[in-house]
């Protein structure tokens, strides 16, 4: 099994969502996160105080799949993440070792 | 002083036989006051939502506390002592006596000071200008004042800085029997004296932790702009409302109160767009706060033209004021020094200028009607004040701050002053 994990632009969410879910993923983990890359922060003034935001808003997304399907799914996710400006983001694959769906205490790809 | 009162009253008193006391009292100059001293009290809350959204999200709930329990403490302290001071029998032109001490003969007759209002309804009105004045000042040491000091200064403030101004420029004290400067609404009584304050606030409590290397961008800037606005509106009870009548001056100073507000909310944010290259909300909102200022000591003594010209220039220069604390290093937290008291020093300046009898016969000519004397009054009502309230309010401050202790410890200052001092959180998600 592998994790995939895709910081991507938050707008992006919902057409990786949709093309992950064409491949019949079902279910994944998002979190709001912020950081910074390649990509410039932007400056923000208050009345004459000047700030520089280093840390831009990103979505974090971690979905668990059979070893099998990982690369479609992160090519789905490259496409649909994809603007071509700097800033898209990047993806991450790392092997997993165990699943526990706690529910019923299965284990393995059984429990993806 | 509010010459217009004064000749408003004078005019009633004449064309009324003299045992009729009661029928001095208008009706509806009475009804204009009541409705502009409650148009004046809520500028408190409006000023409470304009610095809350300023500060950081730890820090908001005790900024909104600084302006709402104000409230609650200076109408104690101007019911029991504050109203004599200011408006009671003089004692050396430097305060008012205790005759009204309690509020005592303060009724329902005729004002001494507005035979056409009832005498309690021009303590009231008075009132809410007093409140509104030490509120103005939190601005200045806004997340990292603690709270009981807080209060104890600001009753102090109102009762030896706040009332003997008062009493100087309209309750019949030195500046207005010898100088005869004007002052409307209260370009010196209010900002002035409360700007001043600030700077010597934010001297004696010394910089936030981290300013100004450290990020401190405002939590909430659609509150600051309801709150400019509550300002805005409450501001015509305040400017309006001190022509003390339902009549043609009102109605002046009502125009050139919004016309000024307008002419610097487009000046600030221009003057932003020319220098940073863009024009920002809170700039905007600024900038119609700063036009209320300076307008408000000429508000009823010069023409709807002028007040184009008050609030254009009060625009750019309290635009430029509030840069001057990064390279002089005190921090205002949220500005009072730059728009209060330089905004109110130029407008007291400019009514110097600008003022006509043709606007208001009781009022006086200024400089550009050639009458030069009224701008040297204005210079020395404006330095008087200065000087007063900063020397004062320095020393109130060491005293209250050696006796109770000013500032929030470090690690009260690092929670937020919301948790740490009142136990409670804004947004709780």
């Amino acid at each position: 099994m592998k994790k995939i994990e895709a910081i991507i632009k938050p707008f992006k969410l919902d057409e990786v969502k949709e093309s992950l879910s064409a491949l019949g993923v079902q279910g994944l983990t998002v979190s709001e996160v912020k950081g910074f890359g390649r990509q410039k922060g932007h400056t923000e003034l208050y009345r004459g105080a000047e700030y520089v935001v280093d840390f831009l808003p990103k979505v974090k997304l971690e979905v668990v799949v059979p070893d099998d399907k990982a690369s479609e799914i992160v090519s789905a996710i490259e496409n649909a993440a994809k603007t071509g400006r700097i800033g898209d983001g990047k993806i991450f694959v790392i092997p997993v070792d165990e699943v526990v769906r706690i529910r019923t205490g299965e284990r393995g790809g059984e429990a993806l | 002083m509010r010459q217009g009162r004064i000749a408003a009253a004078a005019a009633v008193v004449l064309a009324t036989p003299a045992y009729a006391q009661e029928s001095t009292i208008s009706s509806g100059d009475t009804a204009w006051i009541l409705a502009s001293s409650a148009l004046v009290l809520f500028m408190t809350p409006g000023l409470a939502l304009f610095y809350g959204g300023m500060t950081r999200q730890k820090n908001i709930l005790s900024t909104l506390m600084h302006s709402i329990f104000m409230i609650g403490i200076i109408t104690i302290q101007w019911v029991l002592i504050g109203y004599t001071l200011s408006f009671g029998s003089d004692i050396g032109q430097f305060v008012g006596g205790l005759d009204y001490l309690f509020l005592n003969g303060v009724g329902q007759d005729a004002a001494p000071l507005a035979a056409n209002l009832p005498h309690i309804l021009f303590m009231m009105f008075q009132g809410m200008f007093a409140i509104i004045t030490p509120a103005l000042i939190t601005g200045a040491f806004a997340e990292r004042i603690r709270f009981v000091p807080f209060a104890i200064f600001s009753v102090l403030w109102a009762t030896l800085v706040y009332d003997p101004i008062c009493h100087w420029v309209w309750g019949g004290g030195w500046i207005q029997a010898n100088w005869k400067a004007l002052d409307f609404a209260g370009g010196t009584v209010v900002h002035i004296s409360s700007g001043t304050a600030a700077l010597a606030a934010a001297v004696v409590l010394g910089r936030r932790l981290g300013w100004p290397h450290e990020p401190m961008p405002p939590n909430n800037l659609p509150l600051t702009v309801l709150g400019a606005g509550i300002l805005w509106f409450g501001w015509f009870g305040f400017n309006a409302g001190s022509a003390l009548a339902a009549n043609g001056l009102a109605a002046n100073a009502f125009v050139t109160t919004h016309v000024a507000a307008a002419t610097a909310t487009v000046t600030w944010a221009m003057a932003e767009f020319t220098h940073r290259g863009k024009a920002s909300v809170l700039g905007a909102a600024s900038g119609a706060v700063a036009g209320l200022v300076a307008i408000t000591p000429g508000a009823g003594f010069v023409g709807p033209i002028a007040s184009v010209i008050i609030g254009g220039i009060a625009g750019v220069l309290c635009y430029s004021a509030v840069s001057w604390k990064f390279a002089l290093g005190y921090d205002d937290s949220l500005d009072v020094v730059g728009v209060h008291g330089v905004g109110g020093t130029w407008g007291a300046l400019a009514t110097g200028i600008f003022a006509s009898t043709a606007v208001n016969p009781a009022g006086a000519d200024g400089l550009l009607a050639g009458n030069p004397s009224l701008l040297v009054a204005q210079f020395v009502s404006v330095i008087a004040t200065i000087a007063y309230s900063l020397i004062v309010t320095f020393v109130l401050l060491k005293v209250v701050d050696a006796l109770f202790g000013l500032r929030a410890v470090q690690d009260d200052e690092i929670l937020g002053l919301d948790l740490s001092q009142h136990g409670e959180r804004a947004y709780n998600t």
